[in-house]
C-alpha cells in the first residue's frame, strides 16, 4: 500500500510539474534591452496621461466641487469599495482628443468594476468635475458599455449620480438613436427585471432625463443639500409656469425621502450615502456560484515585465506568444492542445487565480489548419465550459492561390463561427497588430467578448498602413497604365503618406480607446491581473450551453 | 485520623477544598496537583465559568455573587466539604482566611483549617492586644501616648519618653488637619498649641495623642511559619513600601540596602512574635522602618500573603506546600540555618484599575490578553485567561507579576521586559503605570518608602508625548493588513476564495491608489497619506514627512504580532483592535490610537453619548438608587442616580437639561461601563444652522 502511495504520489507529482513553458531571456541582449527601453516608453506614456485623466475637469472645478464639502468621483469610489480592494476600471481614454480642443477626461464618467461589501459590482460614476457631468455621445457610449457589461456578467450596479444630464448643445448625439441616453433607463429596467439589482446614490444634481437614474432603481440614496432631483429645474420651472422655488424645495433630500419617496435613503454626506450604500449591497442576498473548478492560485514563474523586453515596440518582429502565456497563467502552466499541427495558432489550458481557461495565441499567419486547430479547441471550450482567452497578434489569414484553393475562406469561416456562437465568457488581449479578418477569428469587438484591452504597442485597423497605402498605390498605378499615363514616383509618395499617416494614427490603442471600441490600454505587466479581474468579474454569470451555427464543410 | 498517617502525629489529606477564588485559588491548586491531592473549588454564580472552577476536579455552585451569600456562606461551604468528603479547607487569603468563626466550624466539624490556630487569629486580630503581646514579648512596637490626660506637661513627659521625633494628632483628626510634627523638644509647646488650634476649628475638638513619629516610612515584612510542633522559622522579609490607596502595588524580596545584622534581628523579632501566639502556618509579621533601619511591630497577618512568591523564589520553598504538610501535622522540612536567601525577587500586581484616575478600580472584559512567556524566573499568578472578565463583586486584580534574578539590578531588568510583554486590552490597567515605576531612578536605587508615589508623581504620570510618526506608520500598516486579513477571511469561507477581487493591494489601472488614513493620538489628530506600492508596501505621509513602509501579520495567540519594517528598520510589536482603538504594545511600550468615528455615525448618535460626557456609568456596576422617572425634567447638576462600583458609590449628575424621555435602569440593574443611564428627550430639529458646523 505505503508502495501503491509513493506512486500515486509520485505521478501526481509529475502531473503538476510537467506543463511548465516560457524560459528566462537574455535580458542582457541588445535587442531585449532595446525592447524593454521601447515598451517601457509607451507605459510610461500611458501612465502619464492616466495620471492627467485622473485628475478630472481641473483644478479650478475640483476646488468649487470639494469646497460645497462633495469628494470627488474616486474619492467615492474608493470610498465606497472595500477598503483597499482593487477597482478594475474601465476605459479610461474615452474621448481622449475626441472632440478637438475640448478636453472631457475619461469622458466625464468613471467605470469599472469593484467590490462593495464582497459582491463585484459595477460602479458607474459621473465627474461633475468635467462638464458638470453632463453627458456628451462618447459619455452615454461608455455608460452604456458598463451597463452591458453588468448585464452579460450579472453584476450589480451602482449609480453614483452627479449630473446636469445630457450635453444640450450635442442633443443630437445624445438623444434620439437606439443607444443613446433613452437606453441608460431601458437598461435599468431590463436589468432589474432579470434580477441584476440597480441602485442610485444620488450626491448632486440629477436633472430631466437624469432624475430616471434613481427613479428607475431598485433602491435609491440622496445626499441632503447636495442631492436634488426634478425633471425640470427651477429655471425651466419659472419659464414654464412662473413659479419661483429653490432646488432644495424642487427636488431635495428632505422632499424626496419624506413627501415623494423618490427616495429610500436619507444621508448626511457622501461619507454616509457611500455607507448606505455598502449596508444596500451588503442587504442584496447576491451570491457568486463560480460553475467552474476552482484551485488555489500560484505565481507565474517569470516576472511580468519580462514582456516588455520580449515584445518591444516594433509590430515587425516577432516572438513566441508562449512567452507571453508564461507571464500570465498560474505557475507558468500551460497544456497544450495540438501542439505539432497548425503552429501558427497556439492553443491549450491553463489557470488563471485558479480559475480554468483556454487560451488561444498567434504565433503567425493564420493557415487553414491553424483555424481548424482554433475551431476544434473553441469547441472543445464551450462543451467543457471553460472561458476563453485571446491573445490577439495577427496579421490576416494567408493570401494566394494555394490557400484560396486549400479552402481558407471556409476553413477561416469555421474559426469565425466558433469564436461568435460561444457561449463561454471570452476575454481578447491585443497584444500586436489586429488586422482584417484575424481580427475576426481571434474575437475581435464584433464578436463580443465580454473585454477586450490593448497593449500600448498593439495597433488595429482593416490591413496594415503600408500595405492600404500599397494596394492604393496598386489600383492607381494600373489605372494610370490603362489612361497610357505616367505615375510617377512622387505622385506615388504624395498618395501613399498621408495613407500610411491616417492608418498610423486611427489604428493608434489610444485613437481605438478614445472612441470605446476596446475596454482600455493596460500595461502589459498586468495584464494578468486584469484578466484576472475580468474572469472573477465574468464567473458572477452562469455559463451558458453552446449552440453552434453551420460549419462549411 | 492517625490510621493514614505516615508518622504518629499527621493525618493523610488528599482531598482539598479551596474557599476562595480568582489566582489563590488556581495557585493553592496547582501545588496541590504536584502533591497528588484531588482539588474541590466552590464558586459563586458570577465566576462558573472562571478559571478556578475549570482547573479544579470538582467544583460547586454556593449561590448568588454578592460575597457575603457566596465566598463568606461558611455553612454551605462546610457542607461542600463535608459532601465531597474533602479532608481539609484552604482558606487563601481575604473571605475567610482570617475570620476566627470559620476556624472553629471548621475544628468542630472535623474539617482541617489550612491555616494557625483561631486563637492566634483572634489575638493579632485585636490591635491593641497584639501590640500589648508584642512589646511583652520583646518585640518592638510604636509608641504612643492616648490617654485622658491633656496636660501640657504630661503629654511632653511623654513625648519624652516615646523619644523625639513625634507626632502630636487629633484624636478626631483626618486629612492631615490638627497634626503637627515634632522634631525636638524646644518646639512641642508651640507645634502642640498650633495643633490644637487648628484641630478645634476643625473638629470643634483638641484631644490629642502623642505617638513616634516614622519619617518616609517603609513597610517591611517577614514570612514566618510554623508548625505544629512548636517550631518556627523566618524565611526572610519582604519589602511592600510602594503603595497607592494604601494598598501594596509592587513587593520585593529581600527588602533592599537591609544590613545582615538587621535581616536577622527583623527575622528573630517576627520569630519571637508568631511564638508568643503559639503560630501554625504561614503568617507575616509587618513591621514599619524608618530612615535608619529601626523597625516597629504593625501588625501580624495570619494568612498567607498575596506577595508570598517573591519569598518563595528568593528561598525555594512552596509555602502552600508547606500549608497542607503543616496541617496535616508534619514537622517543618527544614531548619533556620538551611534557609537561603538567594537572589532578588520582585512582584508587581497587575490590576484592573485607572492610574490616571486615582486609581479607580475596574472591571470589565479581558479583550486581548498577552503574557510573558512563564519559566523558571518567570511567574504569572492569574485566574483570568483571555476573554474572561474581572467582575465588579470581587478584587479587582488581574495578576501577579513574579520575576527573580541573581540579584536587584537584574530582578529589576527582567521585571521592565517582562512588563512590556504584559498586554491587556478591554479595560484599563496599571501596566504602563507599573513599567513608569519600575523604570524609576530612585526606586532603581532601592529608595522606597511609602510616600514614594505621590513624592514621584509628576515622573510617574508623565504628560502624554504625541506618538512619533514610526508608531504612526505601524499604526496605518497594521489596520490595513487588519483590512486584507479580514478581506481574506470572508473570501475563504465563500464559494470563490481566491478571486483576485478579494484582496486589499489596492490595485488601480495605470495609476498609483492613494488614500487618507484618520487617526486620532489623544486630542491630536492625524491624517496620513497612504500611497500603495503592492506586496504589503507602502508610502505613507505624516506632516511632510515620507516613509516607506511594509510588513505582515504574523497570528500570536489572543493577539497579532506586526512585523513591520520603516525605512529598511525592522521591529516587532503586538497589536490588538477593541473597538475604535488600536493597541500597539512594543518595546518601547503600549500606545492606544483612536480610529476616529466618520462623522456621519457621530451625528446619527445624536446627543447623550457625545461629546458632552452624558449621563453614562463611569465604570461597571450595580445601581444603587434611582432618583428620576420617565418625563421627569431636570436641571444641570441634578443627581440622577446612585450606583456602586467596587464598593464605591456614584453618584450620576445630569450632563445638561432637559426632559428625561427615559429611565434605562432601575434599581438592582447592573451597568457596564459606558452604558447610558437616561435619555433625554430630543428637540425638534437639530439641522438647523449647523451650515457653520
Amino acid at each position: 500500500l505505503v508502495k501503491d502511495i509513493t506512486k500515486t504520489r509520485w505521478r501526481m507529482f509529475q502531473t503538476a510539474s510537467l506543463p511548465v513553458i516560457g524560459s528566462k531571456p537574455d535580458t542582457y541582449s541588445a535587442e531585449y534591452q532595446d525592447n524593454y527601453d521601447k515598451m517601457s516608453t509607451l507605459v510610461t506614456d500611458l501612465r502619464q496621461l492616466v495620471g492627467r485623466i485622473t485628475q478630472g475637469g481641473g483644478e479650478k472645478a475640483i476646488q468649487r466641487h470639494t469646497s460645497r464639502g462633495k469628494l470627488l468621483p474616486r474619492e467615492r469610489i474608493n470610498s465606497l469599495l472595500d477598503p483597499g480592494s482593487p477597482f478594475l476600471e474601465l476605459s479610461q481614454l474615452a474621448a481622449y482628443k475626441l472632440y478637438g480642443e475640448e478636453e472631457v477626461p475619461a469622458g466625464g464618467i468613471i467605470t469599472g468594476i469593484g467590490r462593495v461589501s464582497g459582491v463585484e459590482c459595477m460602479v458607474v460614476a459621473n465627474d461633475a468635475t468635467v462638464k458638470g457631468g453632463t453627458y456628451y455621445p462618447i459619455t452615454v457610449k461608455k455608460h452604456l458599455r458598463a451597463q452591458e457589461i453588468a448585464q452579460l456578467n450579472r453584476l450589480p450596479c451602482i449609480y453614483l449620480v452627479d449630473s446636469g444630464g445630457a450635453n444640450l448643445p450635442r442633443q443630437a448625439d445624445v438623444f434620439p438613436d437606439r443607444d443613446h441616453f433613452g437606453r441608460i433607463f431601458y437598461n435599468q429596467a431590463t436589468m432589474s427585471s432579470n434580477g441584476i439589482p440597480q441602485i442610485a446614490i444620488v450626491l448632486g444634481s440629477c436633472t430631466a432625463g437624469g432624475a430616471y437614474v434613481p427613479a428607475m432603481a431598485d433602491e435609491s440614496v440622496i445626499v441632503r443639500r447636495q442631492g436634488t432631483i426634478f425633471l425640470g429645474g427651477p429655471p425651466l420651472v419659472q419659464a414654464a409656469t412662473g413659479e419661483v422655488v429653490s432646488a432644495e424645495e424642487l427636488g431635495g433630500a428632505d422632499l424626496h425621502c419624506s413627501k415623494s419617496g423618490v427616495t429610500d435613503h436619507y444621508a448626511l454626506d457622501d461619507q454616509h450615502a457611500l455607507h448606505i450604500a455598502r449596508r444596500i449591497v451588503g442587504n442584496l442576498n447576491y451570491t457568486k456560484s463560480p460553475s467552474v473548478t476552482i484551485m488555489e492560485p500560484e505565481e507565474p514563474l517569470y516576472p511580468a515585465d519580462e514582456l516588455y523586453g520580449i515584445v518591444g515596440a516594433n509590430l515587425k518582429k516577432t516572438f513566441d506568444v508562449r512567452q507571453v502565456i508564461a507571464r500570465i497563467v498560474d505557475g507558468s502552466k500551460f497544456d497544450e492542445f495540438k501542439a505539432m499541427y497548425g503552429d501558427t495558432l497556439v492553443t491549450g489550458f491553463a489557470r488563471l487565480y485558479g480559475y480554468p481557461v483556454g487560451i488561444i495565441g498567434n504565433n503567425g499567419v493564420l493557415f487553414s489548419e491553424s483555424a481548424l486547430k482554433g475551431t476544434h479547441f473553441i469547441e472543445l471550450c464551450c462543451k467543457r465550459g471553460i472561458p476563453l482567452i485571446f491573445l490577439q497578434n495577427i496579421t490576416g489569414f494567408m493570401v494566394g492561390k494555394d490557400a484560396e484553393a486549400g479552402g481558407i475562406a471556409k476553413d477561416g469561416a469555421k474559426m469565425v463561427t466558433a469564436v461568435s456562437c460561444a457561449k463561454v465568457p471570452k476575454f481578447t488581449v491585443i497584444i500586436g497588430g489586429s488586422y482584417g479578418a484575424g481580427n475576426y477569428g481571434m474575437c475581435g469587438r464584433a464578436y463580443g467578448p465580454r473585454f477586450l484591452y490593448m497593449w500600448p504597442n498593439s495597433r488595429i485597423s482593416v490591413m496594415g498602413g503600408e500595405q492600404a497605402a500599397n494596394v492604393l498605390a496598386t489600383i492607381s498605378k494600373e489605372q494610370r497604365r490603362r489612361e497610357g499615363k505616367e505615375f510617377t514616383a512622387e505622385e506615388e509618395k504624395a498618395l501613399m503618406d498621408p495613407i500610411i499617416k491616417r492608418f498610423e494614427i486611427e489604428g493608434h490603442p489610444y485613437f481605438s480607446s478614445a472612441r470605446l471600441w476596446d475596454d482600455g490600454v493596460i500595461d502589459p505587466a498586468d495584464t494578468r491581473t486584469v484578466l484576472g479581474l475580468s474572469l472573477s468579474a465574468a464567473l458572477n454569470a452562469p455559463i451558458e450551453k453552446t449552440q453552434f451555427g453551420v460549419f462549411r464543410m | 485520623g492517625p490510621r493514614y498517617s505516615s508518622a504518629p502525629s499527621t493525618v493523610l489529606i488528599n482531598k482539598i477544598l479551596i474557599a476562595n477564588r480568582g489566582e489563590i485559588a488556581c495557585r493553592v491548586m496547582r501545588t496541590a496537583r504536584k502533591l497528588g491531592i484531588r482539588t474541590v473549588a466552590v464558586y459563586s454564580d458570577a465566576d462558573q465559568d472562571s478559571m478556578h472552577v475549570a482547573m479544579a476536579d470538582e467544583s460547586y455552585n454556593i449561590g448568588p455573587a454578592p460575597s457575603q451569600e457566596s465566598y463568606l456562606n461558611m455553612k454551605k461551604i462546610m457542607a461542600v466539604a463535608k459532601n465531597t468528603g474533602a479532608q481539609a479547607i484552604h482558606p487563601g487569603y481575604g473571605f475567610l482566611s482570617e475570620n476566627t468563626e470559620f476556624a472553629d466550624l471548621c475544628q468542630q466539624e472535623g474539617v482541617i483549617f489550612i491555616g494557625p490556630p483561631s486563637s492566634a487569629i483572634r489575638d493579632m486580630g485585636i490591635k491593641s492586644t497584639s501590640k500589648h503581646i508584642m512589646s511583652a514579648a520583646g518585640v518592638p512596637i510604636i509608641e504612643g501616648y492616648h490617654g485622658e490626660d491633656q496636660s501640657v506637661e504630661r503629654l511632653k513627659a511623654e513625648a519624652e519618653k516615646i523619644g523625639y521625633p513625634v507626632m502630636v494628632k487629633a484624636v478626631r483628626g483626618g486629612g492631615g488637619k490638627g497634626m503637627r510634627i515634632v522634631m525636638t523638644e524646644a518646639e512641642f509647646e508651640e507645634q502642640l498649641e498650633s495643633a490644637k488650634r487648628e484641630a478645634l476649628k476643625s473638629f470643634n475638638d483638641e484631644i490629642m495623642l502623642v505617638e513616634k513619629f516614622v519619617d518616609t516610612p517603609r513597610h517591611v515584612e517577614v514570612q514566618v511559619f510554623g508548625d505544629q510542633h512548636g517550631n518556627v522559622v523566618y524565611l526572610f522579609e519582604r519589602d511592600c513600601s510602594v503603595q497607592r490607596r494604601h494598598q501594596k502595588i509592587i513587593e520585593e524580596a529581600p527588602a533592599p540596602g537591609l544590613t545582615e545584622e538587621v535581616r536577622r534581628r527583623l527575622g528573630e523579632a517576627a520569630v519571637r512574635a508568631a511564638k508568643a501566639v503559639n503560630y501554625v502556618g504561614a503568617g507575616t509579621v509587618e513591621f514599619i522602618m524608618d530612615k535608619d533601619q529601626n523597625f516597629y511591630f504593625m501588625e501580624m497577618n495570619t494568612r498567607l500573603q498575596v506577595e508570598h512568591p517573591v519569598t518563595e523564589m528568593v528561598t525555594h520553598t512552596d509555602l502552600v506546600e508547606w500549608q497542607i504538610k503543616a496541617a496535616a501535622g508534619e514537622p517543618l522540612p527544614v531548619t533556620q540555618e538551611e534557609i537561603q536567601l538567594t537572589g532578588h525577587a520582585f512582584e508587581a500586581r497587575i490590576y484592573a484599575e485607572d492610574p490616571a484616575n486615582n486609581f479607580m478600580p475596574g472591571a470589565g472584559p479581558l479583550v486581548h490578553l498577552a503574557t510573558p512567556a512563564a519559566d523558571d524566573t518567570v511567574r504569572i499568578e492569574t485566574g483570568v485567561r483571555a476573554g474572561d472578565e474581572v467582575s465588579v463583586h470581587y478584587d479587582p486584580m488581574i495578576a501577579k507579576l513574579v520575576v527573580w534574578g541573581p540579584d536587584r539590578p537584574a530582578a529589576l531588568n527582567k521585571l521592565k521586559h517582562c512588563l512590556t510583554q504584559y498586554n491587556i486590552v478591554g479595560l484599563a490597567n496599571n501596566v504602563t503605570f507599573l513599567s513608569q515605576l519600575s523604570s524609576h531612578s530612585e526606586f532603581a536605587a532601592g529608595n522606597v518608602h511609602t510616600g514614594f508615589i505621590d513624592l514621584h508623581e509628576s515622573q510617574l504620570f508623565p504628560k502624554s508625548q504625541p506618538l512619533p510618526h514610526e508608531l504612526l506608520c505601524q499604526a496605518a500598516l497594521a489596520l490595513l493588513l487588519l483590512e486584507e486579513d479580514q478581506m481574506r477571511l470572508s473570501s475563504v469561507m465563500s464559494q470563490d476564495p481566491f478571486s483576485p477581487f478579494a484582496n486589499a493591494t489596492g490595485r488601480r489601472l495605470n495609476h498609483t491608489f492613494t488614500r487618507k488614513v484618520d487617526l486620532n493620538d489623544g486630542d491630536n489628530k492625524v491624517q496620513i497619506h497612504i500611497s500603495y506600492g503592492g506586496e504589503d508596501t507602502y508610502t505613507m505621509q505624516i506632516g511632510g514627512h515620507s516613509y516607506e513602509v511594509s510588513g505582515f501579520l504574523q497570528s500570536g495567540g489572543s493577539m497579532e504580532e506586526l512585523r513591520c519594517t520603516i525605512d529598511g528598520s525592522r521591529s516587532t510589536a503586538r497589536i490588538a483592535l477593541h473597538g475604535n482603538s488600536l493597541h500597539i504594545f512594543s518595546m518601547d511600550g503600549p500606545c492606544e490610537i483612536q480610529l476616529p468615528t466618520p462623522k456621519y455615525l457621530e451625528k446619527l448618535r445624536g446627543r447623550g453619548a457625545g461629546s458632552t460626557g452624558g449621563a453614562v456609568a463611569p465604570m461597571p456596576g450595580v445601581i444603587e438608587k434611582v432618583y428620576v422617572k420617565d418625563g421627569d425634567t431636570v436641571e444641570k447638576g441634578d443627581p440622577l442616580m446612585v450606583m456602586i462600583a467596587m464598593k464605591m458609590e456614584h453618584v450620576i449628575k445630569a450632563p445638561e437639561a432637559g426632559v428625561l424621555e427615559r429611565v434605562l435602569f432601575k434599581q438592582g440593574d447592573k451597568v457596564d461601563k459606558g452604558s447610558e443611564l437616561v435619555a433625554y428627550q430630543q428637540e425638534q430639529d437639530d439641522s438647523n444652522g449647523e451650515e457653520a458646523s
